[in-house]
């Protein structure tokens, strides 16, 4: 065996290794007890694969790699330090480096090989460079409007979907055009800038409220790009690290349409906001009671079980903290305090959970929607804060409704129902919530913040 | 060449099904460090960029292939740093009581 023979068997065994950590990365995050050594083994994995890669025969110049590794890490510690409201943003914008990163490998691979590409491979490059290009304007489009430096705002006009599929289809046809004829190297671009169109044209039409369905779907795209690359560059430990992240953005998707009760096609060429005109319209006058800080208090400290159903509206009132004291006011006095989180309560799946947990509250109390469900009926108080369209029982009841069938919280179960909310004004998606003019409900109106803290001040417990 | 490219889709093949059958059990708690782990390791795609930017095949290979290890490499620190900083949030509440 000569030498190159023999360092090229040895980065595939560390290849193998790196394979293996990653996939007990993956396994390792299904508990939080055992998650960080996930994380930790992530890190093993990544650093053998570079420090392996190093060894490969073919580098003859270091500087450029030394000054891109430098670099990356350079950029990337900040992007590891933001906030965790944030951090929707931060995951979009990664999502556009690595499919920057595919796209320009795609690019190099392709001009280093033309004009005789043989055709498998040009197949499997027209796929990594379109999703490539694609994920990369479409992160960027998303992650613009999480930091609403872009409008959240659907913006949408009559035949959208069909001028968005027709360039997709053109980028599409090019590229089958390049796989029969690989020598038009010349039409090579349009297959990189088509596409790159097609992503912000992609994310135009759609809303806040369905961020979350859009940034796992960018997740899996991504994941698959790479797992392109990995045909590409015939690498196995790239092609399974990019079909394990195209499966978890897959399954992501997946979860978030179903807790929207709304289909992939229907997140991506449904723009779910222009039906809000209509479902706004009646009742408006219908009374509501409210309660003060104090009788809020007073109800709190006299119930056994207390369920929390925290939105992202929580989140935007910094109220985490309060809600933290709470927590710790009611258990002290010896109330069961649970949380209610639905899968699309933040602005990414899981998002809430952060939040909460970023507040220190235990992570054994914030129960998932179909964990949190059955315990309603046998719950005293459920107590709304920020969050409002996963509470609305007309999602169970009113087949007009545009949320009708959508997975929601039971909180209409408790025997009393408050609800922290600044105004009667209707939610994200626009649409009015019967679960207010109930009886049993209580509005508490104000800033979600300060009215948590009244109460906790009524309670007596504004320490800490 | 056929059999290389057989293997490489039997392998696709097998990792989305370990994919899915392993993420599925991951519970929606830890669902936003997840996707900012498979972010992580999805940018191990730096060491393809690393191979084309010290090959020196070409200027514009070397180029490409230093802007890709910029982006990849800042997902892989950036990934891990903000997956880490997440799930040192998640306690328990057994311990945590005095």
């Amino acid at each position: 065996m000569t030498a190159a023979a023999g360092t090229a068997s040895f980065i595939e065994v560390i290849y193998l290794i790196a394979t293996v950590l990653f996939i007990l990365s993956l396994k390792w995050m299904s508990s939080p007890a055992t998650a960080r050594h996930g994380v930790w083994a992530g890190e093993a994995g990544m650093a053998l694969a570079v420090l392996g890669t190093l060894f490969q025969h073919g580098i003859v110049d270091y500087r450029w790699v030394a000054i891109g590794l430098v670099l990356g890490s350079i950029i990337g510690v900040p992007l590891g330090m933001v906030q965790m409201t944030a951090v929707p943003q931060r995951t979009a914008l990664s999502h556009a480096f690595g499919a920057l990163c595919v796209t320009l490998v795609g690019t190099a691979e392709f001009y280093l090989r033309a004009p005789a590409v043989p055709r498998f491979m040009m197949a499997v490059l027209s796929l990594e460079i379109i999703l490539g290009s694609l994920t990369f304007t479409g992160s960027l489009m998303a992650a613009g409007k999480l930091q609403e430096v872009l409008p959240q705002r659907p913006i949408t006009y009559k035949g959208q979907n069909v001028v968005n599929l027709s360039i997709l289809a053109c980028a599409v046809a090019v590229a089958i055009y390049l796989v029969i004829n690989p020598e038009h190297t010349r039409l090579f671009p349009v297959i990189i800038v088509v596409p790159l169109l097609f992503g912000v044209l992609m994310i135009v039409p759609i809303g806040g409220a369905d961020m979350p369905t859009v940034i796992s779907l960018l997740n899996s795209y991504a994941g698959l790009s790479a797992a392109a690359m990995g045909f590409v560059l015939d690498s196995k430990l790239l092609i399974i690290a990019g079909a394990l992240d195209g499966a978890s953005g897959f399954i992501l998707s997946v979860n978030m349409s179903k807790a929207m009760n709304r289909s992939f096609s229907n997140v991506l060429f449904g723009a779910f906001g222009q039906e809000q005109i209509a479902a706004t319209s009646s009742d408006q006058a219908r009374p509501v009671k409210s309660a003060t800080a104090e009788e809020a208090a007073a109800i709190l400290a006299a119930a056994n079980k207390v369920v929390i159903v925290p939105g992202y509206g929580l989140a935007v009132a910094q109220a985490q903290h309060k809600v933290r004291e709470l927590y710790d006011a009611l258990t002290k006095r010896g109330v069961d305090v649970k949380f209610g989180i639905h899968p699309v309560a933040g602005r990414m799946p899981g998002h809430m959970n952060v939040l909460m947990a970023e507040a220190d509250i235990p992570y054994d109390k914030l129960l998932d929607m179909d964990e949190i469900n059955g315990d309603f009926s046998q719950t005293d108080v459920a107590l709304v804060i920020g969050a409002n369209d996963v509470t609305n029982p007309a999602a169970r009841t009113e087949t007009g409704s545009p949320i009708y069938g959508m997975p929601i919280l039971d909180v209409d179960k408790a025997r009393t129902v408050m609800v922290i909310k600044r105004s009667m004004s209707p939610g994200f998606a626009g649409i009015d919530n019967p679960l207010y003019y109930l009886d049993k409900t209580l509005m508490l109106f104000g800033d979600a913040k300060a009215f948590v803290g009244a109460i906790v001040r009524e309670l007596g417990g504004t320490q800490h | 060449m056929k059999m290389d490219l057989l293997t490489s889709l039997y392998v696709f093949m097998l990792a989305g099904f370990i994919g899915f059958e392993v993420i599925r059990r991951i519970s929606p708690l830890l669902h936003t460090p997840l996707m900012s782990l498979t972010n992580a390791l999805d940018a191990i795609a730096v060491v393809g960029a690393i191979v084309l930017a010290g090959e020196h095949k070409s200027t514009l290979a070397t180029v490409l292939g230093t802007l890709a290890i910029i982006a990849a490499t800042s997902n892989v620190v950036g990934g891990f740093l903000i997956t880490d900083r997440m799930l040192k949030m998640f306690r328990g509440s057994a311990p945590k009581k005095p």
